[in-house]
């Protein structure tokens, strides 16, 4: 078997009996290049998405083994973009895979100088109790004509523009029902 | 196995491609690049291609700089005063590509068989078999072929996206492209929509210069499987004007001996495919 | 004009290549010549900020070469409206309008109203003084007016004797566009606009970014509804805006001046009764903001569900109020201050990407705690250990106080949303993957957040608790990921009526409590209990508006104000144009797209007496929501600094306004405090020292601050540091070399760029006065693979009061070649 196979691959057989006889056509193909197939004709899943970048809203498609991402390429189907990307729209996969990603919380002290590691249920934690507390400190429940105020100004907020419709609606909830005036975003700048 | 190669007898230094299939090819339309840098980065994502590092330089939004190892496509930009009426800029832009000419150089100075004409017409760099002697360097009259330093300084460039090819997608700089400068499709439809887009273009003033570019069998490598519009002379964009195909010694060397190896082993493939039957 | 849509919105200038090839015409108006510029017929510079002076040219052009769409512009604008007596125009006050007041530096708007009567702005007023809230117009009482346009308080003789001095002699002196180019534009506008033909304007944030950014837009507003180019296709005024999800951010809404759906937050100084509150905010006017009560009612009910009830007035005893401007640069100058303590801060990286970075760092170093969410470590989250002030040693790390909680987020490829496009498209994107590690989607932040706080104050008795703790925080959670479902969200903000059912129409929302929607814009996104904005029916399978991918708000209408696609007996402009149309046979409106109004509203039908909201306006006013139905030459209300935009000069300037007597707009908004000072402007002692103007700008290859490119190495190699831009001759007056460093200095910072030394920056002559520009992108911090100093620095705060944008389209600067100085001199 292994014979045979290393003696039918041998180029020079192989461009005579293919016809291709200066050998530089398929016969000069090796194995890998031979079975050479797109990586998206193989892929588990493609869901559809649209590009994060400029607010065109170019439709893409994300193709994926398993956990991993392993394309992303313009959908055709969508009418805006007709299956087209700019270069950042192309490079999406890189913001998504990127080794530069930021995987872990990190938590800085007051004057630390150093990075500390703490867990997302500490930090979701100590974060609510720094809103709480500050909210409590500045409330201001009515100014000084006793007309009704019901809010904190020692509190800001800002983003939310590459962020969804469904969480920018969530996060304005519950600001508001924090009293939270200062919730701000991009389309300010 | 069919008719005796021998009986052939092709030149053996001038293998014009003419395999069996529709030869599929790139059209660059210069008129309606937007410099955006989409095929640069589309094919770099696709085919993993490595990154570069020129820093700025300075050279208007080029820091790419040239078609090579690790930049398969190179969007020039060229900054000029408008010829036609001297008053204000005009700015140039171009995605080069490797040109998958018709005679290509590197194919046939290839000592290891490590590039190869595909079922499509293009010519592509099989990167576990190239050994990276650099012969191809040397051939390729536009520059395209060069050697990765690192790790092992083995030759790439395009593929025309071999693997989406298989599975009928395009390449994926065509893909990406926004204006669709960078146009897809089987050879002869491209050149008559070049043709056709090129009398559009020259009736423009500013674009009176306009040509097409690798688009005729009879240039120095007998057309490119990826050519151009552009709207002045090839070298104001850094293309060499009357490309050569490099008929060395070396071309002629591994060509004939490539055939004469076909020769000498016609009977004992004969016999071992009998066997196997 | 003021966008460079080629370079910023690659993908959506297909359409525009695809238009040319088609015969149409790309007119570019910038300060430079950019990519977008090298695709146009014909690009024409301008000096930064001068934007209205060219546009008035054109209003002038328009007007005095009878240009304008005669039988639209009579229709479908207020052009034949009289003008309260009490107006003066900036003619007669030499560059003011009625109404100004030095101390409080700011305009009384009632002297700009329509003759017989007081009218409100869509949308309520922004941030001005409201005028008084009796005597509103509605439909059968309409405001006097002279269909012959010849009264001399009309609005059309108003507007031809404002812009009386936008000649094109003025504009060749105040742009530096020469005369036979500003003519060329005009002309080519003109011929493009009738009947058969429309033109449209595209901008971005090169006309936000002044002081001046509104009239800009208004400007182009007038001339659009002059030519009768607006709500027919392939006309209107385009704002193509910079991120995936701006649009939505602005419209459901993160902004502090309103709620979901543009509902005005309550100010201390409005009623505490909600039905005088909606009525004050234009709630019995005219046109859809007629139904406010209906839209608030059931924007509280989402929030707050059954506990929302008449006795709480629904709720509207829960939402806080306003006293002025809450907006982020103000925030900022708490943090600095010591008023905002915690600040938490969702995909943006201010440090970088807002005006006078070194004042955002400041404020960052002065606050109790600060919350940052991102994909990588942005400058925002770093500026305690690596920003330019503890490079230079200014700083230490040990001398911040702040605590800083860095949580990575979730790229949008990890999560299910929707994004709202630049032209309200809603498009909803599919998780591909679990995010990994500590990533989470700000929904999981948001939510988890909210039940943790919750949850820690469920006990309390206080009242200012009742809001948070009665707020609907019941989302259904995945069972593995524990993420709460984004579609619950788009179900509860689509809304549902009294039994529960999804509603497909804001039409169907009612005051009384009967339903919910937690954005009325948004209502019918779930129509049916179809998520709407996932609907990916191919483009090619659908007619050219392809209504049946996603869902565009409102009602999954594509182009607004339609109405006006066809004269006011219903019939199309022309026959190339037809659009939108009424079909008598059929008794409605006919056409690809979803009609602007009720869809059986007979073009002849006049509004019964009583008659409210859109019932008040008659069949043939297509800007349903204005009060009058018209479109507005003249603003009677909803902007601050004037009924019709004027040239002024930006903040900072080499040149002095040569149209008025008042440099600037007197009406912006300007921070006299040390850490923000102000370049000398033209006829002040030093402007000498800053001769150039300067304007900041994207590149294709990279993203607003940075954070989503500079990590990336494919985008960073093609564009891998920060550079300037500046013409041959600017580089010879000051020996820039070509490749190598310059300092540009501004009162506020010095920063260093390497130099890109192009014909494209043009060299602008106004008279015997030559103007240079330098070219800033803003790209780029510290942090990532591709570095820089960061231009932003150089800006000072100064905005447009109407929205509170600053300045960063032009300014003053000086430039110098080599590189800054490095210790701690910013």
């Amino acid at each position: 078997m292994v014979a045979r196979r290393t003696i039918k691959s041998w180029p020079v057989l192989r461009q005579v009996a293919e016809g291709d006889p200066l050998g530089l056509g398929h016969s000069a193909q090796s194995d890998h290049s031979r079975n050479y197939r797109s990586r998206t004709s193989t892929a588990e899943k493609v869901v559809k998405s649209v590009c994060p970048y400029c607010a065109v809203g170019c439709g893409q498609l994300v193709y994926t083994n398993g956990q991993e991402i392993i394309q992303i390429e313009g959908d055709p189907d969508s009418p805006l973009s007709r299956g087209r990307l700019c270069p950042k729209g192309s490079a999406t996969k890189e913001l998504v895979n990127s080794e530069l990603r930021e995987l872990q919380v990190k938590y800085r002290r007051p004057h630390g100088t150093a990075w500390e590691q703490i867990s997302l249920d500490q930090a979701m934690d100590m974060i609510a109790d720094r809103v709480i507390e500050t909210r409590s400190q500045t409330w201001e429940d009515q100014d000084e004509q006793g007309r009704p105020l019901r809010r904190t100004m020692g509190i800001a907020s800002l983003g939310g523009a590459t962020i969804d419709n469904e969480e920018n609606y969530l996060w304005r909830k519950l600001m508001v029902g924090l009293g939270v005036v200062q919730v701000e975003n991009q389309a300010r700048i | 196995m069919t008719a005796a190669p021998t009986a052939r007898r092709p030149a053996v230094s001038l293998p014009m491609w003419q395999g069996g299939g529709t030869r599929m090819g790139f059209f660059t339309d210069s008129s309606i690049c937007i410099g955006c840098k989409a095929c640069e980065v589309a094919c770099k994502e696709w085919n993993g291609v490595p990154d570069i590092d020129t820093g700025f330089t300075g050279n208007s939004y080029d820091n790419t700089s040239s078609v090579g190892a690790n930049s398969w496509r190179h969007v020039a930009f060229v900054e000029r005063q408008r010829p036609d009426t001297g008053d204000g800029v005009q700015w140039l832009m171009n995605s080069d590509v490797c040109k998958h000419c018709t005679r290509a150089a590197c194919l046939d100075v290839c000592p290891t068989g490590a590039i190869f004409r595909s079922e499509f017409g293009t010519v592509v760099v099989q990167d576990d078999i190239c050994n990276g002697c650099g012969y191809c360097v040397v051939a390729c009259p536009f520059g395209v072929l060069e050697r990765r330093e690192a790790p092992d300084g083995r030759a790439f460039k395009c593929t025309l996206c071999y693997d989406r090819l298989q599975v009928g997608d395009e390449p994926a700089c065509a893909k990406a492209c926004p204006t669709q400068s960078i146009q897809f499709g089987p050879l002869e439809e491209l050149r008559e929509r070049a043709e056709k887009r090129l009398e559009e273009v020259k009736q423009e003033p500013r674009y009176a210069g306009a040509r097409l570019y690798g688009d005729s069998k009879d240039d120095g490598v007998g057309g490119f499987g990826a050519f151009f519009l552009l709207l002045d002379d090839p070298e104001v964009y850094g293309l060499p004007p009357k490309p050569v195909y490099r008929r060395t010694d070396l071309a002629l060397l591994w060509g004939a001996a490539s055939v004469a190896a076909s020769v000498l082993t016609l009977g004992v493939l004969g016999s071992l495919s009998w066997r196997r039957r | 004009m003021g966008s460079n849509m080629a370079e910023c919105h690659p993908v959506a200038f297909q359409w525009i290549v695809e238009a040319q090839r088609k015969g149409g015409k790309l007119i570019h108006v910038d300060p430079r010549f950019t990519r977008t510029s090298a695709m146009a017929n014909l690009h024409v510079p301008i000096r930064a900020g001068s934007d209205i002076a060219f546009l008035g040219g054109l209003v002038h052009y328009i007007l005095e070469q009878e240009r304008y769409f005669r039988d639209y512009m009579v229709a479908y604008t207020n052009a034949t409206t009289i003008i309260d007596e009490r107006f003066l125009d900036t003619e007669d006050l030499d560059g003011f309008f009625s109404g100004w007041n030095e101390e409080s530096g700011t305009y009384d708007t009632s002297s700009w109203q329509y003759e017989g009567g007081v009218i409100h702005a869509s949308a309520g007023e922004r941030g001005a003084p409201r005028p008084p809230a009796d005597g509103i117009i509605i439909e059968g009482a309409p405001p006097h007016s002279d269909p012959t346009l010849e009264h001399p308080r009309c609005v059309f003789q108003l507007l031809r004797r404002h812009y009386s001095r936008y000649t094109p002699e003025m504009v060749e002196r105040v742009c530096g566009v020469p005369q036979h180019k500003f003519l060329e534009v005009a002309e080519t506008i003109c011929d493009n606009s009738n009947r058969e033909r429309t033109t449209a304007f595209v901008y971005a944030v090169g006309w936000t970014q002044h002081t001046v950014g509104v009239q800009f837009i208004r400007t182009s507003a007038i001339i659009q509804l002059l030519l009768g180019n607006m709500g027919r296709t392939g006309g209107g005024v385009m704002a193509l805006r910079g991120h995936a999800n701006i649009q939505g951010a602005t419209d459901i809404a993160t902004l502090f001046d309103v709620l979901p759906g543009y509902i005005q937050v309550p100010s201390v100084k409005d009623s505490s009764n909600l039905k005088q509150f909606c009525l004050d905010q234009g709630g019995a006017a005219g046109g859809y903001w007629g139904n406010l009560e209906a839209y608030l009612v059931s924007l509280l009910k989402a929030y707050w569900g059954d506990r929302a009830t008449p006795d709480n007035q629904f709720g509207f005893d829960y939402l806080h109020r306003v006293t002025g401007d809450h907006s982020t640069y103000q925030s900022t100058l708490g943090m600095v201050d010591g008023w905002v303590k915690g600040f938490v801060v969702l995909g943006e990286n201010p440090a970088v990407g807002s005006a006078h970075g070194g004042l955002h760092r400041k404020a960052l170093r002065r606050l109790d705690w600060l919350v940052v969410r991102d994909l990588y470590e942005i400058e925002t989250a770093s500026f305690w250990y690596d920003s330019p002030e503890t490079q230079s040693g200014e700083i230490r790390a040990e001398d911040v106080g702040t605590e800083v909680f860095f949580l990575p987020a979730a790229a949008n490829a990890e999560k299910n949303g929707s994004f709202t496009n630049t032209q309200r498209l809603l498009q909803w994107h599919e998780q591909a993957v679990e995010p990994r590690g500590d990533c989470r989607s700000d929904l999981w932040f948001t939510y988890y957040l909210g039940a943790k706080i919750r949850e820690k104050l469920a006990a309390s008795t206080e009242a200012r608790d009742r809001a948070l703790l009665d707020l609907t925080w019941d989302y259904p959670l995945d069972p593995k990921s524990g993420d709460p479902s984004a579609e619950e969200v788009l179900r509860e903000i689509s809304g549902r009526g009294p039994d529960g059912q999804l509603l497909a129409s804001f039409g169907a929302l009612r005051a009384d409590g009967s339903t919910s929607s937690g954005c009325w814009i948004y209502c019918g996104a779930f129509a049916g209990g179809q998520n709407l904005t996932n609907r990916k029916r191919p483009g090619q399978e659908q007619s050219w508006v392809a209504p049946e991918w996603g869902w565009a708000w409102p009602l999954n209408r594509r182009v607004l104000y339609n109405r006006a696609s066809a004269d006011p007996e219903g019939k199309p402009w022309s026959e190339r144009k037809r659009f939108v149309y009424w079909d008598e046979a059929q008794g409605k409106w006919v056409g690809p797209d979803v009609p602007d109004f009720p869809g059986d509203r007979r073009p002849d039908y006049q509004p019964p007496p009583g008659a409210t909201a859109e019932n008040a306006l008659s069949g043939d006013r297509p800007f349903i929501m204005q009060a009058d139905g018209v479109g507005w030459l003249f603003a009677p209300s909803g902007v601050v600094d004037g009924p019709f935009p004027t040239h002024y000069e930006p903040q900072e300037s080499p040149v002095r306004n040569l149209l008025y007597e008042q440099e600037r707009n007197p009406a912006r908004q300007v921070f006299r405090r040390r850490d923000n000072p102000y370049n000398p402007t033209a006829g002040e002692p030093g402007s000498e020292r800053f001769p150039f103007v300067m304007s900041t700008y994207r590149l294709t290859e990279h993203h607003t601050a940075g954070g989503m490119t500079r990590f990336l190495s494919r985008l960073s190699q093609l564009q891998p540091e920060m550079f300037c831009e500046v013409s041959p001759e600017l580089a010879q007056e000051r020996g820039l070399r070509p490749g190598g460093w310059a300092t540009i200095s501004t009162e506020r910072s010095v920063i260093e760029a390497r130099v890109l030394v192009t014909a494209r920056l043009p060299v602008l002559r106004l008279g015997d006065r030559v103007v240079h520009q330098v070219g800033l992108p803003y790209h780029w911090g510290s942090r990532g693979l591709s570095t820089g100093d960061s231009a932003n620095d150089l800006f000072p705060l100064v905005l447009d009061h109407n929205v509170h944008i600053q300045e960063t389209k032009a300014a003053t600067c000086d430039i110098q070649p080599g590189r800054r100085p490095r210790v701690a001199s910013r």
